[in-house]
This record gives structure tokens, sequence and C-alpha cells, in this order.
């Protein structure tokens, strides 16, 4: 309880109330004010989410926090939040996340800063919603409502190809949005008038039904992680995508967690292995495509699709060390992404140019940068000591008690993903000074040293010492596996 | 008893027709060019109504004139919201028409009739009140288009409008009549009650079904009987577009609901799967048209011809939950569509028609308030939450998934993903272009807060979306358990 309210709806609700705050500070002659006003509300938002790392019970497995209030009684439809040791995870890395996005654009975003901010603020609170809910229909509701500032954040302030990018991001993650929502609807038919997420994970379905609605699920969730072969609108998104929009966590694969492996096990474990084959593919064959790019956005778009690939790898193989190997890769891949777009961020906001050839020997003039630059490279090429070391690691030993070759394939990573990033490193920073542009920079403002030592804190932090990450999920992991292990035919 | 007493359920359309008649006189009076005095007379006769129709509800169902006429909650229902619908429309139109010239007497008493006309529609419970009703409605409607003798393009649509009308109506009077001779009553119950009991000619009786049908898709504007509709919505004024397109929708469905539901429910196999086509046509057609257009009156008519398809869904779901999630959605739909017609109307200048997608560039530069109420709206049309066009989406989809339509459900979600397509285009145009003209926005303050009410109700009900789905519910319950 925060002031007598629940916890989870002042960490949903606040920077929804702040975005409108933000919005209402009005055009761009009061642009400080709204930055300044967006700060405020994105650091309360994460200091009101703290009580639920300090509250929150690790030896249960179930939902804590709970709320539950009837929103539509016609169709039995609840405002029900809680989160368990999974979700728990996630409410606070994006809590944590969104006071250093607003810092990130700070002086990047000049024109409609109230409106950039607002919209992220309110993104902010709206994937807050995601995670913490557990009735379908609020889940649905949160989930798509996120798509709408994501459109604007891509669309007003991207790159050139920005409208293109935005639009196909909107129908591709809408198209399978709303094949989710028939299988909620057949789940809610199926389940004599129940939208409870749980009430679902005790369900028993045939297998058929169990297919259809994995498949359903799938094509939601695959296209938001992204996976192979729906990645596509990833690449386009991100490189166009203002710095801070890059930054979007991947919420898909936290749907698999959540429906479709607990909903339809049985189907889970009858696709796992069309599921690991798209996952090494897009460890394998997506690493090599970033390999070749030209574009360092490209680049760490196609980096993060590779890394997801794990993520998937981990959940699909069933074991403890895969899933909660995914589950701290996805947190530490969301910090390393995020820290390097924020780097080509610094790069492009005093070249305009995301091209790799345009740059050279950056160190020169840039060393403070260069240093934490060469940190997030290498914690990105799964470095040990860095947060990139340990998903990784752990996903690899899950696979190898699975079977030898999907962790053959799966540490191809290593090389590959050290072969692109350090490759890429190498061409940026080292070497004789490129152009006059490159001679022109200069290092990075207290305000950029702030947002990267925070992350390079982070990643440092969980790659040396992952126990409290661990630790708050792993009741909630076991029970998870214990109940795909059982049938629900 | 008393005589009037007696007529207590029908006060309303009585109250009315007496107002239109009055305000036919008094504008004979007014001088003032503004036409105010017979502005508010035709604004107090629609409260007038409503009062009347709130306070003289009964709980049950109250049947008047040998069966000719009903009044029961759902009547009330929508009749209160055609009140609303068309009080809103006068709003929105004010300033436009008067720029115009139209602004006038007849203008206001034809709208009042076509409200007349709904009304009865809805309180119909036998054939011919039905058809009084229909044509009433039409006919006013007819006049309507055609008011702005000048324009080439609104005499072309009232032609058009009037012979593809009279048409639907010539189908569904010889449908009529063939249920007459199957049938042997026009009383919507006894019409039911005969088919119950067996008919001897079920020929002549699916023959009567099918041209019924035929006309109330025609009314609906469902394919492929929707031709008019993208030609009048284009050709006609603005104001009486949105006339045509948001009231008489209400209107529509209760013709539905009595002629398909309360009088054919026996035939609910065979009207199912006619209107299972007509779904799935409107939805195709009109989703995919939709992209094609530069003319926002035309996209917003294929849209509501795609809207009307969705709507189908749920009435051939044939069972309550699928008849108040229809309700539901031709309600929500005429919410969203007085807003995107009150847009362009707002937008609109003396020689200045907003009617293009281009006028929309850059609205969020020129005017970020009213970019973001039209972001509401695109976003509600489109069936995204938080928006209520979700919910209205969602309530009709489950009574599909519910009563075993599962593929036509995933088809409904394919064709909606294509017109999210257009209603996103809209939306960047107005985020992501510049704009092009600097002309400044000015809205008169009514319609102003109107369209801020309207945009700002979407989003409201689609966070508490409950009440409003049980008024729906439960109205369609009451009158259908009652008969």
């Amino acid at each position: 309880m925060i002031f007598g309210l629940p916890v989870l709806s002042v960490v949903i609700w606040l920077p929804i109330i702040f975005g409108i705050l933000v919005l209402a500070t009005g055009n761009d002659r009061n642009a400080q004010l709204a930055r300044v006003v967006a700060l405020i509300g994105a650091l309360l938002s994460f200091a009101v989410a703290i009580p639920l790392y300090t509250g929150f019970d690790r030896t249960t497995s179930v939902m804590q926090f709970d709320e539950l209030r009837p929103w539509i009684t016609r169709f039995n439809i609840h405002y029900h939040l809680g989160v368990d040791g999974i979700s728990v995870l996630f409410v606070l890395l994006n809590s944590f996340f969104t006071p250093l996005v607003i810092i990130a654009s700070w002086k990047v975003i000049e024109k409609r800063v109230a409106q950039y901010m607002a919209a992220f603020l309110i993104m902010s609170g709206l994937v807050n919603g995601v995670f913490a809910s557990l009735d379908a229909v609020l889940f649905y509701v949160f989930w798509e409502a996120m798509l709408i500032p994501m459109f604007i954040i891509i669309g007003m302030w991207g790159g050139p190809n920005r409208v293109y990018a935005a639009v196909k991001f909107f129908l591709y993650t809408l198209m399978g949005s709303l094949l989710m929502l028939v299988a909620l609807l057949y789940l809610y038919l199926q389940s004599g008038g129940s939208f409870e997420i749980l009430d679902y994970h005790q369900m028993a379905i045939p297998m058929t039904a169990q297919i259809l609605v994995f498949i359903a699920f799938f094509m939601a969730f695959s296209v938001k992680v992204p996976m192979f072969p729906v990645h596509t609108w990833l690449p386009d998104a991100h490189v166009e995508a203002p710095t801070g929009g890059s930054v979007i966590l991947k919420v898909g694969a936290y749907g698999f967690i959540r429906f479709s492996m607990p909903i339809a096990p049985d189907a889970s474990h009858k696709l796992a292995g069309v599921m690991i084959a798209l996952s090494l593919i897009a460890v394998v064959y997506i690493g090599l495509v970033a390999l070749t790019q030209t574009d360092m956005k490209k680049l760490v778009a196609y980096s993060s699709i590779s890394h997801m690939g794990f993520v998937t790898l981990g959940f699909f193989i069933f074991n403890t060390y895969g899933v909660e190997g995914a589950l701290m890769q996805m947190i530490s891949h969301g910090f390393i992404s995020g820290a390097l777009f924020l780097c080509i961020g610094v790069l492009y906001d005093r070249v305009h140019s995301r091209n790799i050839a345009d740059y050279g020997g950056v160190a020169n003039t840039m060393p403070v940068f260069a240093a934490f630059f060469m940190l997030f490279a290498m914690a990105n090429s799964g470095l040990p000591g860095t947060s990139g070391f340990v998903g990784e690691f752990m996903v690899i030993m899950g696979a190898v008690k699975a079977n030898f070759w999907y962790a053959f394939l799966a540490a191809s990573t290593l090389v590959f993903g050290a072969a692109y990033t350090l490759w890429m490193y190498k061409r940026v920073i080292f070497g004789a000074v490129a152009n006059h542009h490159v001679a022109e920079l200069t290092d990075i403002t207290a305000r950029e040293k702030l947002v990267f030592a925070i992350l390079a804190l982070t990643v440092l932090g969980m790659g040396l010492y992952p126990l409290p990450f661990v630790e708050i999920m792993h009741v909630s992991v076991s029970d998870l596996l214990v109940h795909l292990a059982r049938s629900k035919l | 008893m008393n005589f009037f007493s007696t007529l207590l359920p029908a006060y309303a359309e009585i109250f009315l027709l007496v107002m239109v008649s009055a305000i036919l006189i008094v504008d004979l009076f007014v001088t003032d060019p503004n036409k105010t005095a017979t502005y508010l007379l035709v604004q107090l006769a629609l409260l007038g109504c409503s009062l009347i129709t709130v306070s003289t509800h009964q709980s049950g169902v109250e049947h008047l004139f040998h069966n000719m006429f009903v009044d029961d909650l759902m009547s009330d229902v929508l009749k209160l919201l055609s009140y609303l619908a068309v009080s809103m429309m006068l709003v929105y139109s004010r300033s436009y028409m008067l720029a115009r010239g139209l602004f006038t007497g007849e203008f206001m008493a034809l709208t009042l009739f076509s409200l007349l006309g709904m009304m009865v529609m809805i309180s119909a419970s036998n054939f011919i009140t039905l058809y009084m009703g229909l044509e009433l409605l039409s006919l006013s409607l007819y006049a309507m288009v055609a008011l702005q003798r000048d324009s080439a393009t609104a005499t072309e649509a009232a032609m058009k409008y009037f012979i593809l009308g009279a048409l639907a109506s010539g189908l569904l009077l010889y449908g009529m009549s063939m249920l007459y001779g199957a049938t042997g009553t026009l009383d919507v119950n006894a019409v039911s009650d005969a088919i119950r009991h067996g008919v001897p000619n079920k020929q002549l009786l699916t023959f009567g079904l099918v041209f019924v049908v035929a006309g109330l898709a025609f009314k609906l504007g469902a394919v492929p009987f929707h031709m008019w509709v993208p030609d009048v919505y284009h050709g006609a004024p603005t104001a009486m577009t949105m006339l045509i397109g948001t009231a008489p929708k209400l209107a529509a469905f209760a013709f539905a609901m009595r002629i398909l539901v309360e009088a054919l429910q026996p035939l609910m196999v065979h009207w199912s799967g006619m209107l299972v086509i007509l779904a799935v046509l409107s939805m195709a057609l009109g989703n995919i048209s939709a992209i094609a257009q530069t003319n926002l009156k035309r996209m917003l008519a294929y849209s509501s011809i795609a809207h009307m398809g969705f709507m189908l869904l749920g009435v051939l779901s044939g069972d309550i939950d699928g008849y108040s999630a229809a309700m539901f959605y031709t309600v929500v739909y005429v919410l969203m569509s007085l807003g995107g017609f009150g847009m362009i109307m707002l937008l609109s200048r003396e020689g200045f028609e907003a009617d293009k997608l281009d006028d929309f560039k850059g609205l969020n530069q020129r005017s970020p308030w009213l970019a973001f109420i039209m972001l509401l709206l695109m976003f509600s049309m489109a069936g995204v939450p938080p928006t209520v066009g979700f919910y209205a989406k969602f309530a009709v989809l489950s009574a599909a998934v519910n009563t075993g339509h599962i593929p036509l459900v995933v088809m409904a979600v394919l064709f909606s993903l294509i017109g999210a397509f257009y209603y996103l285009r809209i939306v960047k145009l107005m985020y992501f272009d510049a704009p092009e003209s600097h002309v400044p926005i000015s809205v008169p303050p009514d319609s102003s807060i109107l369209i801020s009410f309207n945009g700002l109700a979407v989003l409201l009900l689609g966070i508490l979306p409950g009440n409003l789905m049980s008024v729906c519910a439960v109205s369609v319950q009451q009158s259908l358990l009652l008969h």
C-alpha cells in the first residue's frame, strides 16, 4: 500500500497521470517544464515500484500484491492485478528504465517535447499493466493500448523512413494480437465464462484445441519477441525510432511464459521442436545477418533478434537452467541493447549518421565514451563478468542437458556475437580519425555520463552478482516447470 | 379508462408531431436569418421528447393501437439515443449549414420528421407500422439530401438515394406481402406464432424472407445492396451525411430486431445463413474499398458498410448475447460516426469542405486537441483498446464464438486488420505529415465542446464500458422474453 493505494495500481497509473500532466504543459515554449515534470514523474514511478522489491515474498509462487475488482460484470471481466517472481522483475526493470530514457532524450528531442515525454510515460504505465494483469481482457487492453504511444513515438520522432516503420510495426503487431483475442474468446467459452489467466492455467484442453490456441498466442507473441520469421518489423522500427524509443522492452517473451506455455503445455511440448528450430535459426542466421550490416542501429537491432533467440530457446527446453537463463537474458539484454542504442544515439546526435563507414578513430576525440561503449560491446558479446554472460551461459547449460547440438548451435553466438559487435566497435572507435566530423566530436556530457554510468553499474553488477535476480524468480520458475510437466489433456 | 391515458406509450411520438407542426408555423414568423428561435425550439422539442420517454417508461411491454405499436425497454433506450444523436447532429451542423445558407426551417422540420419516422420504426410491432416509419424516415432523408439545390453532386446523390431507396422499399413491401400470404397476418407476434404452428406454403415464406432481408440489407447498406452508400455519403452536404450515417442505424437495428428476431425467429436457420453472406461481403468490400479512397466522407461510407457487416455478425449469432452485442455495436458506431462527421464539419469553413484526407495533414500542429480527439475516434473505429470501439468488436466476436462461428470470427478479425490500415492513415496524416494550409482553425464553442465530449466519451466508455453493455443486454433481454 502506498498512501492507502494498492502498489500495482499506483505503479501503472502514476506514469499515465504524469503523462497527461506533461501533455497539459502545452507546446514547445514550455519544453523545459515538460522535461522536468516528465523526469519527476518517471522518478516517482520508479520510487513507488521499490516496495515491489522490498515487500516481495521470495518463498512462494502465488501472485502477490493481488488486487481484484469487478470491471465489466456482463462478461465477468475483472480488474485483477498481481505479480509473481517472474513478472515482478519486468515491472521493476521497466520502471527503472523510464527515467533513464527521459534523461537520455533530454536534449535529443527538440520538437513537441511534451508529446514525446507524455507518450513515453503513458507507454511505461501501460507496459507495467501488461506485466501485472491477471485478467486476460485487462492484459489485452494494456497490450494493445501500448501500440498507440509507440506508433506515435516512431512515426513522429523517428528517422527518415519513420512512417513506413511505424505503420509496419502497428499492423504486424495488431495482426498477432487479433488472433490472440480469438483464442482468448475461445478459452472464455471453454472455461465456462472466466477471463482469469490463472483459471486457464488449470483448465483441461484437448490436444487440437491446445495446438490452435498455442498457434494463436504464437502469432501474437512471436511478433513482439520478435522471432524468426516475423522479425522483419524490428530492424525498421528500431532503426527509425528515436533513441529512446529503441529501448522498448521485448514484452513478447513474457507472453510465452504467462500464456502459451502454462495454458497449452501439451502443445508446447509437441511444438517445442519447431520453437527450438526457429530460435536456433534466429541465433545463427540472424547473427550472420548482423555481421553484414553497415548501419550501426540495424546491427544492434539484428543482434537483439539473435539474442532473443536465446530467450525462446531457453523457454522451450523446459529445464530450470534454460528458463531462468532465458529470463536473465531478457533482463540483461534489455539493459545492454538499450545501452548500445544510447551509444549509437550519442554518435548520431553529433554526426547525424548511423553508417559505420562514416566513423573511425572516435576513441581519439571521445575517450570516455569509447570506454563505456567498450563495456557495453563486450557485454553484448557475452564476456564473463558482464550480465550478457550469465543468461547465455545458463541457457547453453540448459541446452546441453536437452541436446548437445542445440547447445552447440546456440554457443555459436559467442563467436558471431563477438564478431559483429567487436568488429563494429573496431571500425567505429579505433584507427585514425576518419574525417572532419569525427575530429570535431566532443566527449559525452555529464548528463550522458550519468545514464551510461548507471547502465554500466547495472550490467557489471548483474554479471558479477546475479543472485538477487535469480532468487526472486526461482520459486516461480520451478513451479512453472512442475506445472508444465503435467499433462492437461 | 380515459382515452388519453391509453395513448401513454405513444406520447413522445404525438408530442414530436405536434412540435414539428408548430415549428413549421413558427418558423414562418422567424425573421432572424440565423433561425436561432427555431433552432432552440427544435432542441427543446428533443429535450421534451426525452423527458416524456423517460417519464412514460413502464417496465414490461405495452401494446397499443391493436398491436400496431409497441413500447418496451429496448424501444425507449433506442429512442433516447436517437434523440441524443439528432440533437448532437444539429449542434454540429448549425454553423456549417449557416455558412452554406441551408440552416432553414425546412431542414430542421425534415430532421424532426425523419426522427419521427425512426421512432415509429423502433416501436413498430406490425409490418405496416414498420413500413410507415421507414417511409417517413426515408422520404424526409431524400428531401434533405436534395436541399442544396445548386449543388450538382447533392442533387445526383438525392436522385440515386431516392431511386435505390424506392426500389428497396418495393422489395421490402413485396416480401411483406408474401409473408402475409403465407401466414395470413401482418402482426409481428402473430407471424411468429403462425410459423411455429406450421405454414402450408413454406416456399412462399422463404421467398418472402429473402425479399425482406434484401430490403433490410438495403437500408443498412450491406453488400451487395450497398451501391447507394458511398455516393450519398459523399454527395450530400456533410450535415445530411451525418444524419443518414448515425441515428437511422439505430432504427435499422430495431427494424432487424422486430422483423427478423421477433417475427421470423422460427426461420433463423434461413436468415442467419443469408446474413453470413451479407456480413462477410460487407466486411470484405467495405474494408478493402475504403483503402483506396481519398475523400474522408467516402472512406467513412465504406467504413460504415464494413461496420454494418460486423454488426450483422452479432445478429446472425441468433441468441440474446448476439443481439445485445449488435445493439451495443450500433450504439458505439453511432457515437463514433457522430464524432467523425462532426470533425469534418468543424474543420470546414465557408466555401471550404474539409472532407479530403489531405485536409487532415498536420492537424496535430494546427490544433493538438482536435487531432487527439480524432485519434481517439479513429482508433475506436479500428477497434483498438482502450477505446470503446474495441469492446463493441469484443462483444460481437464473443457472441459469435459462443455460437460456434469461429471461422467467421477469424475472417472478421482479419478484415478488421485491413480496416485498421486506413484509420491508421488518418492518424499518420494528422501526426506525421506537415500541414498543407496554415489557416487558423476557428471552431464555434458549442460544437468544440461537443466534439471534446464526444471524443472523451469514446475513451471513457472504453475504460468503463460495463454500464452501457448492461443497458443493451437488459433491454434486448426484456423485450424478447416478455413477448
